[in-house]
């Protein structure tokens, strides 16, 4: 089977007009994708793997099991390092440092300001080994080293900035009490805060967790994905380096239904974060509710309309839709995966889209100018050519793409499905892959009700100059987040999550902190009142 | 009585560092004053010329409000995303930090504030306000309003614009950052004047803002005279806004040139004459020295000065008793020395005030419990000075007379000190000594001032708002509502059609 597709796909790049003997749209597109990737080595990383322990009241200890993991290059399939395998017992004990660092250490007793400092500090620290960093990143998680470099990582620093200077402001509020009261609110650290990161931004998910955890004071078990475990060691050392104090962070590597699983049922973990699919989001949920009833936050899958009306300026819109979709080879939980395109501009907008994707640069992401490097791993690989092909199977229109790109590793090109229907799995399920989806409509009403039709509600993308429609547009769409002219557009300071199954709560922004906050309400009679 | 000592510094030890800044700084450059005129800042120790630094006059000011308008109108500043003003902000705190000795003794020789003090706290804690504003540039939030037809609403928070910050010479460094670091957070640009007692340090702040990458023409600092630089500040019509702390009687002149010039926004943080009242059933052993450095710190010198001490009956033998022995720890000598409490005034026309209220206090009968001399020495250093059986009307208790005086009155019962605590047009901060939970809460809410500090005083910190009531002045230094004070509220609507919800 993946012999006859590696066939299939050599012979398609020869014979661009042939795809599995299926003739396709008249070969006006010249596929231009670099072979480059099948035929040279993959670039060294210039980088060591320095850590492959678990992180555990502030030392790199073995598995209690001794087991290890392999993760792999994305490039390649091969092996990067073997990786201390946590598991329950290792939860358990990530657990009581954290705990112990909660009750009885320094890290939520010291000043806001002290806090303040190491977190300061710590982003110093990052930037100044920027490049290492994102080579670890690109190497573990096939992204662009470009993006790592140049985005990623910086972003990184400024969300922990931009947490320590939350530090000194978590306010909570005086009430004015409906009789001789005196009334106010702390907000005070939940305690041991559980988070379960993803593969997809192992560094930005890192920092969209730990960040406000640290900033309110609490301590940390993180699971990080088994596909990416090793940019998070990396960072935790350097913010140890910075003075974090040991149990206030601990890190266990390794598998969801084991280590994943241990801390969202463990009973002496007060919150757990997870941001993953929506099928582990549940299951999330399930043993939090099953434990001891911690609260949840989730940030779960998507399929995010992007909304082109008949206004736009196609060119603009192409390229922003393509990026929406294609950005960090499709695997993003917001990315736009149902591109909506008004019938007046519809046909120029596909031609448009499918010259714009085989454009795209596919490659080793080590490498200058590449814009998609490798699928993270061989299953997600395989999900997504599963999906092309029910995309076909179902009737829509391949325009370019449709297969793997080159002879080694997960990489995919980027392919593009024009008449696809409301109904086609392509265009209900999250595919997390560089497949776009382009359908058609007719008026703004019809497209609200279809941009809503979905069990997710994560993001959505609307490209109008108009503003009586962008305005409609925001506030009809159930989405936790509407990009006007924009997509992608993250900061520090924007909240993100989902409505409906794509999610509970809201990371980044002030909104964050209230994940790692508890608010007690202190009230005592006030005798003779100047005033109430 | 008090120690004194006469400055037996370890000179080795502690760099008395170069004056290297004194000319007007404008648009990122030191220039002469167009007039060319000098003034002299004095060394209180010893009554000597540090140096001569540029007199600023009204062009002076033209030129700086011009620098401050452009890089307002067309510069790079209030443009940056808060993030990039975050990051030159974190900038210039670490290279305060850098600079603490040369900072700390500037401010010593300038100001005689102490030397160990300004190394170990106050120097670090202009870093931390800056560290403070520098985390919040990015969190100044708007909100979306909630409008009763269809209508879509929301706020935005702009910097109000060029700001001119008129500040006093008592504490030189944390004056210079409670003020410029949020009008910086927050977008704007702004013309400085420190006062003409102590305009060294501004000077140092300015070209270490430079520095950090903070753009030409954001920070003016022009030295000089109220009467002239302040004046010619408060009246611009080209000035947004004037954030002043000092005296209430200035404070009135700026208030008025600012209604008779362009109605621009005022801030005013003014003099106080503060209540540290002491209930029964306190631990004299703790409050006594709270209460002593409470209206000695920084030789008086301190708006919030807790100058009025309310002691309740049942404990007043044993407070003055207590106080009288904490007393004799207190040593008054040369700022530079680490072992000294208290260093010499400002200046000789605020040494002469002050003794001027320690005669009028004998003369309107309070008693003189100990103090009331000069220091025999050089330099403007007054001994540590009490008087008790004050009255409420006496001079002493209403007038801020900003030196090492503190009053002391009896008091009977919770209402009564409530009602005499209040009685001034004063009502910027008070001490409240108890340990029963409800005196504290019915006395914090009952106090007419703008910071309440429960068994402790000085209770400042850059996330505490302060300022003051009544004729202590309007609006807050410190927290967020510093930094809010420096920006604009503008509503924005627009009709909204088809929403699925209003």
């Amino acid at each position: 089977m993946a012999a006859a597709r590696r066939i299939s796909s050599l012979v398609s790049r020869s014979l661009p007009l042939l795809r599995g003997g299926k003739q396709i749209n008249g070969g006006r597109g010249v596929y231009r994708y670099s072979t480059a990737a099948a035929h040279e080595n993959p670039i060294k990383p210039p980088v060591s793997v320095q850590y492959d322990q678990l992180l555990i009241d502030g030392k790199f200890v073995d598995a209690a099991s001794g087991k290890t993991f392999p993760t792999l290059d994305p490039r390649t399939g091969e092996v990067i390092a073997h990786v201390a395998e946590g598991d329950a017992e290792d939860v358990n004990r990530a657990v009581s440092a954290a705990r112990k660092a909660f009750d009885e250490g320094p890290w939520p007793r010291m000043t806001a300001y002290g806090r303040q400092k190491i977190l300061l500090r710590f982003a110093d620290l990052v930037e100044k080994h920027n490049d290492e960093i994102a080579a670890l990143e690109t190497w573990d998680n096939g992204k662009p080293f470009e993006q790592s470099a140049q985005t990623e990582v910086p972003m990184f620093a400024r969300l922990f900035r931009y947490y320590a200077g939350w530090t000194d402001k978590i306010h909570g509020l005086t009430v004015p009490a409906d009789g001789p009261h005196h009334v106010q609110t702390l907000h005070e650290p939940i305690g041991v805060a559980g988070q379960i990161i993803p593969w997809n931004f192992p560094l930005l998910m890192f920092a969209w967790k730990v960040g406000p955890a640290l900033a309110c004071g609490n301590t940390v078990v993180l699971k990080t994905a088994e596909q990416t475990p090793l940019s998070a060691l990396l960072v935790s050392k350097l913010l140890h380096e910075a003075g974090l104090p040991d149990g206030v962070l601990n890190i266990v590597s390794g598998f969801g239904p084991t280590a994943g699983a241990a801390l969202c049922s463990h009973m002496d973990v007060d919150k757990i974060a997870f941001t993953g699919s929506t099928d582990t989001g549940r299951i999330v949920l399930e043993l939090a509710a099953k434990s001891n009833l911690k609260p949840v936050t989730l940030e779960l899958g998507g399929k995010s309309p992007f909304i082109v009306c008949e206004d736009a300026d196609v060119d603009q819109a192409v390229e922003l839709a393509h990026a929406a979709l294609f950005f960090n080879q499709g695997q993003c939980c917001c990315a736009g995966s149902r591109t909506y395109v008004h019938e007046k501009v519809y046909d120029e907008f596909v031609e448009k889209a499918k010259a714009r994707a085989l454009k795209r640069t596919v490659g080793d992401p080590f490498k200058a100018g590449i814009e998609q490097g490798p699928q993270i791993d061989g299953e997600q690989f395989e999900k997504i050519l599963k999906y092309i092909r029910i995309g076909q199977d179902a009737g829509a229109s391949l325009e370019t793409g449709g297969d793997r790109h080159g002879t080694q590793g997960y990489y995919i090109q980027p392919t593009v499905f024009s008449n696809v229907k409301d109904d086609m799995p392509i265009a209900r399920e999250e595919i997390f892959g560089p497949v776009q989806t382009i359908l058609k409509f007719k008026d703004l009403d019809e497209v609200i009700q279809r941009a809503n039709n979905s069990i997710y509600g994560l993001a959505a993308g609307v490209f109008t100059h108009n503003l009586d429609t962008a305005n409609t547009l925001m506030r009809a769409l159930k989405v936790g987040t509407v990009w006007i002219n924009c997509f992608d557009t993250f900061d520090a300071t924007i909240p993100f999550g989902g409505y409906k199954m794509s999610g509970i709560g809201r990371e980044k922004g002030e909104y964050g902190l209230k994940n790692y906050l508890q608010v007690k309400a202190v009230v005592t009679p006030i005798k003779n009142p100047a005033w109430l | 009585m008090s120690g004194e000592r006469n400055g037996d510094v370890e000179k080795s030890t502690i760099m008395i560092p170069q004056v290297k800044f004194t000319k007007l700084f404008i648009n990122g450059e030191f220039v002469d004053s167009i007039s060319g005129k000098t003034f002299e800042t004095i060394d209180p120790r010893s009554e000597e010329v540090i140096g001569k630094v540029a007199e600023g006059d009204k062009e002076d000011v033209d030129s700086a409000v011009k620098a401050a308008r452009e890089a307002f109108d067309h510069g790079s500043w209030p443009r940056l995303p808060g993030s990039e003003r975050q990051k030159i902000m974190l900038k210039l705190a670490d290279l305060i930090e850098e600079n603490v000795e040369e900072l700390a003794a500037i401010d010593t020789m300038d100001a005689g504030n102490l030397y160990s003090l300004g190394k170990m706290m106050s120097i670090s804690s202009g870093a931390q306000l800056f560290r403070y504003y520098a985390g919040a540039a990015d969190k100044i939030h708007g909100e979306t309003l909630k409008m009763s037809r269809e209508l879509h609403g929301y706020t935005l928070l702009e910097p109000v614009g060029v700001v001119g910050h008129i500040i006093p010479w008592n504490f030189p460094t944390q004056m210079f950052c409670m003020k410029v670091a949020p009008a910086l957070a927050a977008g704007c640009t702004m013309v400085v004047k420190p006062a003409e007692q102590t305009p060294l340090s501004a000077l140092i702040y300015a070209h270490l803002a430079k520095l950090a990458g903070v753009p030409d023409g954001v920070i003016n600092v022009v030295t000089g005279y109220g009467a002239t630089v302040g004046a010619a500040i408060s009246s611009h019509m080209d000035i947004d806004m004037v954030s002043f702390t000092g005296s209430t009687v200035t404070g009135h002149r700026i208030m008025e040139a600012a209604a008779t010039s362009n109605l621009k926004q005022v801030c005013l943080e003014l003099g106080g004459k503060s209540p540290f009242i002491v209930f029964d059933d306190v631990d004299v052993d703790k409050i006594a020295p709270l209460a002593l450095n409470a209206c000695l710190f920084n030789q008086g010198q301190i708006c919030v000065a807790g100058t009025r001490v309310f002691v309740q009956e049942g404990i007043y033998d044993k407070f003055i008793g207590r106080l009288l022995e904490e007393l004799k720890t207190w040593v008054v000598g040369d700022p530079f020395d680490p072992h000294v409490n208290q260093g010499p005034q400002v200046t000789k026309k605020q040494y002469e005030r002050v003794m001027w209220y320690i005669e009028l206090g004998k003369k309107e009968g309070a008693t003189l419990l100990t103090g009331g001399k000069p220091l025999d020495r050089k330099g403007y250093y007054i001994e540590p000075t009490i008087f008790t059986d004050v009255k409420d009307d006496m001079t002493i208790a209403k007038d801020e007379i900003f030196g090492p005086v503190m009053s002391i009155m009896k008091f009977k019962s919770m209402e009564e000190v409530i009602m005499r605590a209040n009685n001034t047009k004063y009502g910027l901060a008070a001490g409240i000594m108890t340990n029963n939970i409800n005196t504290a809460n019915t006395v914090s809410r009952s106090i007419r001032a703008g910071s309440v500090w429960i068994n402790c005083y000085f209770g400042f910190d850059n996330d505490a708002p302060a300022g003051g009531y009544k004729m202590s002045g309007f609006g807050k230094d410190l927290g967020i509502n510093g930094l809010h004070k420096y920006l604009q509220v503008k509503s924005v609507a627009t009709p909204i059609y088809n929403s699925p919800w209003l």
